[in-house]
């Protein structure tokens, strides 16, 4: 799979798609999948981050849940919770060119 | 155009259980996505950025309006109220739930469409001519012979696990709207000195990372013998193509590597072979009954003069620009074909929304035959319009900001989804065409670059066909940064060619201004009557390259 | 593993031998190309049944001289999404008249037994978990089809004529 995250990245956190519908979620810390990045669990860390992986793909193991489970970079600011790269905050977001559409358009906690 | 009969309608009603199976064993769980996987990607299902996205099949980009309305309804009910066509000339919904595909197929198996090899490594939707039938100067229909590959190619038991995807193109006059160059296999259609119709076969074009323009390899296949030609191909590539790295598996560096010459021979034994068995020869009598269906509609004897049109034009400028630059001569008089341009400034290359699709589907009953045309450059097509209609189709098209005039002109582009959808992507192209759409908005402006052909894609995948534009674009990813490579001096047409790296890529700050030079220096360059690529020809890439770095 | 052969779970006759195993006396065996052509002699003077088995870089023309002392060819898919056997299954039938058993061996899905069994293939060796009910599901999705291909099948194109011919008597 693709990398998301720098090397040495400081923050991460776990996302997929809900394999019925295809949604964007994120791994919480109560082990439910999130439709919003500000739910996300965030590790701090190499280690910490592996580990949130492994809890994601526990979790996955019903296999009927979510698809394409991985980590990607997060910062945390004051606004909450932030997507590092441009691809993720497109995921969190919907589409930079129709910003009717998608999560940006539905829920709160969005961020460009 | 075609119709399904039975047997046509059985199979595709067949696959849409089929696939509904599969769909409800992975959603129990009796199937494991990696298990699932390759089976939705046999039916044109993706997972992209948000969703999932379903390619709907679009046989070479000939819709009717029945075909047209029941989109329409589909994209209101199962999706968002849009779709995307794209330069495959097929139609994508960007949001279904995996959930409903098998509804959505089941709707569009009633109008006789489905989503059968619009993915997956086996050999796609083929394509062709946006104005076949209507164009002055075609030797025969393409589409007859698009529809023959269609059912010979479906669910073709020995080529359905090629070492990678397989695209095949027609074109049947010599000015090539098909870009068959620069597919797997392209086929022109030629006749020969006893004026009989038979085909030239190019194969080994493709886009990608490696760009390779195809090599004729066949002068005349007789039309009895296309098929088994075409199976001979195929079965060399089959046996022979790698399979050891994804980005060599295409046709294309199986061609390369052991040469054009080569290729021929191999295929030239295989044929052969095949044609002694006599199995694949096509029947005239099945070649009449597919004609049938592409036999010319009811042409009424008209003028080709008509001063109330060239009256109306007079007074309205706007309608005059639309009539210079969206409308086609057509073959009979009174006639023209209309194109319908997809790419109104600012907003998305080749999106369509469900209402628009209605009022075409409006237009083309009443005015053009219920037929709705696809053309791979992402715009849309009325093949046959009276030439008296033309304002009233204009005003209608113009209500729905379907009237933009700018077919062949800078604002024209084609551009894939990119990072604004797709999962594979670097960059956004979406947004980069919508800007520079604006930079370039003047239409007095556009008129004097002349025709000029920005082709974007978001990664080297080359959806976007960047290779092949006059101007490519292409986006790259620095370090979780969105970069454009420009590329000059492409061409999908009969001379087709690859563009050349002008240099290092340019911020999405940059581009707009980047292009803008581009243009500036073709305009200070250019001779009279020269468009922007044949200037470039004349004068290559370094002029080009000294204006763009010179200030960086 | 489990193997279909025509259509039916059968008990596997055939011993595949590695090819540093030594020679049974008797019985039905399956050899690597490799071993055939170094032990050429002695295998097609053996008694009892010869098969070999081609991996998937392997095309059947070498070995088109002895296929009518071969009672079976083994096609090798390294994956499901190797799909060169396909071909080699169809020169062995088509180009060769091949009559012996044709075996899809390594990657083959539940939904790939139809285009397998349309080349020529007529056994293969499936999971444990291929049930004959999914067996049957499979190979009976579509009713016609498209191709002519080595089963022999009529296309919709000639069904099409012939329906057309009786059309025309009646008429
Ligand atoms: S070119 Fe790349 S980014 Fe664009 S649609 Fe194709 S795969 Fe996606």
């Amino acid at each position: 799979m693709a990398q998301h995250s720098r090397k040495g990245a400081q923050f991460q956190a776990v996302t997929a798609n809900r394999l019925a519908d295809g949604i964007v979620v994120y791994l919480t810390a109560a082990n439910e999948w999130s439709v919003s990045l500000q739910d996300a669990d965030v590790a701090e860390g190499k280690e910490a981050a592996e580990a949130l992986l492994a809890r994601g793909q526990k979790f996955y193991v019903p296999d009927i849940l979510v698809v394409d489970i991985y980590l990607f970079e997060v910062e945390k600011t004051d606004g909450g919770i932030r997507a590092s790269s441009v691809r993720e905050i497109i995921r969190q977001a919907g589409p930079t060119v129709r910003t009717d559409l998608g999560k940006q358009a539905e829920i709160d906690g969005v961020h460009a | 155009m075609y119709r399904y009969d039975q047997f046509d309608q059985q199979l595709v009603d067949e696959r849409v259980t089929e696939f509904s199976g599969q769909v409800a064993r992975r959603l129990s769980g009796e199937l494991a996505e990696d298990d699932f996987k390759p089976l939705r990607l046999m039916n044109g299902v993706y997972l992209q950025l948000h969703s999932y996205m379903l390619r709907i099949a679009i046989p070479y980009g000939t819709l009717s309006s029945r075909q047209v309305r029941k989109l329409a309804e589909i994209e209101r009910v199962y999706d968002k109220g849009y779709g995307h066509f794209t330069t495959r000339q097929n139609l994508q919904l960007h949001w279904p739930a995996l959930k409903d595909v098998p509804a959505i197929l089941r709707e569009l198996a009633s109008v006789e469409m489905h989503c059968i090899q619009t993915s997956g490594n086996c050999i796609r939707n083929t394509t062709s001519d946006h104005h076949a039938g209507a164009v002055p100067g075609e030797l025969e229909d393409p589409r007859v012979i698009c529809e023959i590959i269609r059912q010979w190619s479906t669910f073709h038991p020995e080529f359905s696990y090629l070492p990678r995807k397989f695209k095949i193109a027609v074109s049947a006059t010599e000015h090539d709207r098909a870009a068959i160059r620069i597919h797997d296999i392209g086929v022109q259609v030629v006749t020969n000195a006893a004026g009989e119709i038979g085909y030239e076969v190019w194969v080994g074009g493709g886009l990608g990372r490696t760009p390779i323009i195809g090599k004729k390899i066949a002068d005349f296949v007789p039309r009895e013998d296309l098929l088994a030609y075409l199976e001979s191909i195929l079965r060399v590539y089959n046996m022979f193509g790698r399979r050891d790295n994804s980005y060599k598996a295409r046709i294309k560096i199986l061609v390369h590597e052991i040469g054009a010459e080569d290729m021929r021979r191999q295929v030239e034994a295989e044929f052969a072979e095949v044609k002694t068995r006599g199995v694949l020869q096509l029947p005239d009598d099945e070649v009449a009954r597919i004609e049938k269906y592409f036999a010319a509609p009811a042409w009424e004897d008209l003028s080709d003069d008509v001063p109330e049109i060239d009256a109306l034009a007079a007074k309205d400028k706007g309608f005059a620009e639309w009539l210079r630059n969206n409308v086609s001569a057509h073959k009979v008089p009174g006639y023209s074909i209309v194109n319908v341009s997809l790419k109104p400034i600012g907003l998305t290359p080749g999106d369509c929304s469900a209402d628009q699709m209605d009022v075409l589907a409006d237009i083309a009953d009443k005015y053009a035959f219920s037929e709705i045309r696809v053309a791979h450059e992402q715009n849309l097509c009325l093949a046959h319009v009276r030439k008296r209609d033309l304002h009233e189709v204009y005003q209608a098209l113009n209500a729905s900001e379907l009237a933009t005039p700018n077919i062949g002109l800078i604002t024209d582009q084609i551009a894939c989804p990119g990072l604004d959808y797709c999962n594979l992507a670097n960059a956004r192209s979406i947004v980069i065409a919508q800007r520079l759409s604006e930079r370039f908005s003047d239409i007095e402006f556009q008129k004097k670059i002349g025709r000029l052909h920005v082709n974007m894609s978001g990664c080297i995948n080359a959806c976007g066909h960047h290779h092949v534009g006059h101007i490519g674009i292409l986006g790259v990813d620095k370090k979780g940064v969105e970069y454009y490579q420009v590329t000059l001096g492409g061409a999908a047409d009969e001379t087709a060619a690859v563009g050349d790296i002008v240099g290092p890529a340019f911020t999405e700050g940059e581009i707009i201004d980047a292009i803008d030079t581009i243009v500036e220096t073709y305009l200070g360059l250019r001779q009279d009557g020269e468009i922007f690529i044949d200037t470039y020809r004349r004068v290559g890439v370094q002029p080009f390259k000294d204006k763009l770095y010179a200030t960086h | 593993m489990q193997l279909i052969k025509n259509g039916s779970f059968v008990q596997d006759e055939w011993t595949t031998l590695a090819d540093d195993e030594a020679l049974p006396a008797s019985g039905p065996v399956i050899v690597s190309l490799e071993r055939f052509n170094t032990e050429q002699n002695l295998l097609l003077a053996r008694e009892g049944k010869l098969g070999i088995r081609l991996k998937s870089g392997q095309e059947p023309t070498p070995i088109a001289p002895y296929l009518d002392r071969l009672a079976l060819v083994a096609l090798e898919f390294p994956t499901y999404r190797n799909g060169r056997a396909y071909s080699y299954a169809r020169m062995l039938r088509d180009r060769f008249g091949f009559k012996g058993e044709v075996r899809a061996v390594g990657g083959v899905l539940r939904d790939q037994f139809f285009y397998m069994s349309r080349v020529g293939f007529d056994a293969l060796e499936v999971d444990d978990n291929i049930t004959p009910e999914a067996y049957a599901d499979a190979v009976s999705t579509f009713t016609e089809v498209y191709q002519p291909s080595a089963d022999g099948r009529e296309r919709v194109m000639s069904l099409r004529q012939r329906l057309a011919a009786k059309a025309g008597q009646h008429a």
